[in-house]
């Protein structure tokens, strides 16, 4: 089995990161899915497992982690969005640098929107 | 089909063909091996299924974080109050079997392409492929067996959300 490619297929640029970004953040989504639906069974142990459990997400560190998690998913939503038109759309391949930037553009705006609001109700006095 | 015209495939001005006709030089088609379709279907279920799932997990974040108290709000009468609505029901299940299907997919992909040896391969996806069951199958029974308010052996459990008797 070789264990160094003759050449390379990472071309860099726009189209690579996007698509590094994509797995990452996929791969971070599916973990923390894996743990958010075994948390929310704890409804079926008793009230006060889920509420006990469910209150961790409440401290100041974990509202940085919802709000990192709350980006992975924003960017992997978007991009794959411009994914779909990449394959679907006739001009999509053309324009995937653009709509990479838009997808940049969009998810920082949606950031700054939600950061805000969740980073204020979940710090802010309790 | 016409008369056999072999085209360069990477020839940027290939003659304009009617779709579904001679488009793909049958040396390049992929199907029709002993995988059938599955690979074309996959490859399909992540595109329906990622719009779904970008207007689903939308949702869900923005009812369960941003609306009214946000965060501070969730505890065990927030999913009581949720799940008493058959629309709740409906909307997490589907969120649950796409997004770990969808999830599933995405993992698979990832191991076929990293993983070099067949049986690191192997056991990666029965792994994987467990840990997707199990979980698909807990969080469906989670959502049509919950009981807002539970009581064991005749004592209500605390902080459940019983009627007023």
């Amino acid at each position: 089995m070789p264990t160094k490619p003759a050449g390379t297929l990472y071309r860099g640029r726009e189209g690579m990161w996007s698509w590094v970004g994509h797995r990452i953040t996929g791969v971070v989504i599916f973990f923390f899915l894996l743990v958010h639906v075994l948390d929310t069974s704890l409804v079926r142990v008793s009230p006060e497992a889920y509420t006990a459990v469910i209150g961790a997400y409440k401290n100041p560190l974990m509202a940085l982690g919802e709000t990192g998690l709350v980006a992975a998913i924003v960017f992997h939503a978007f991009n794959g969005l411009r994914i779909i038109a990449v394959d679907f759309w006739k001009k999509g391949a053309k324009y995937q640098r653009q709509m990479l930037w838009a997808v940049l553009i969009l998810w920082a705006v949606v950031m700054v929107g939600f950061s805000i609001r969740h980073l204020s109700l979940a710090l802010g006095g309790h | 089909m016409s008369a056999t015209e072999i085209q360069s495939p990477r020839s940027a001005k290939a003659p304009a063909a009617k779709v579904g006709s001679n488009r793909i030089a049958p040396q390049y088609r992929r199907n029709g091996s002993s995988k059938g379709n599955f690979e074309m279907l996959a490859w399909l279920f992540m595109r329906l299924s990622g719009v779904v799932l970008v207007v689903l997990i939308f949702g869900h974040l923005f009812v369960n974080l941003l609306v009214g108290e946000g965060i501070h709000a969730i505890d065990f009468g927030f999913v009581a109050g949720k799940w008493a609505d058959p629309f709740w029901q409906i909307w997490d299940l589907a969120m649950l079997w796409l997004a770990m299907l969808h999830g599933t997919n995405g993992v698979r992909t990832i191991i076929n392409d990293y993983a070099e040896k067949d049986a690191t391969r192997l056991w990666l996806k029965i792994v994987l492929y467990a840990a997707t069951t199990v979980i698909i199958i807990l969080g469906t029974l989670v959502i049509f067996t919950f009981d807002p308010c539970p009581v064991v052996n005749g004592v209500q459990l605390p902080g459940g959300f019983c009627p007023a008797p």
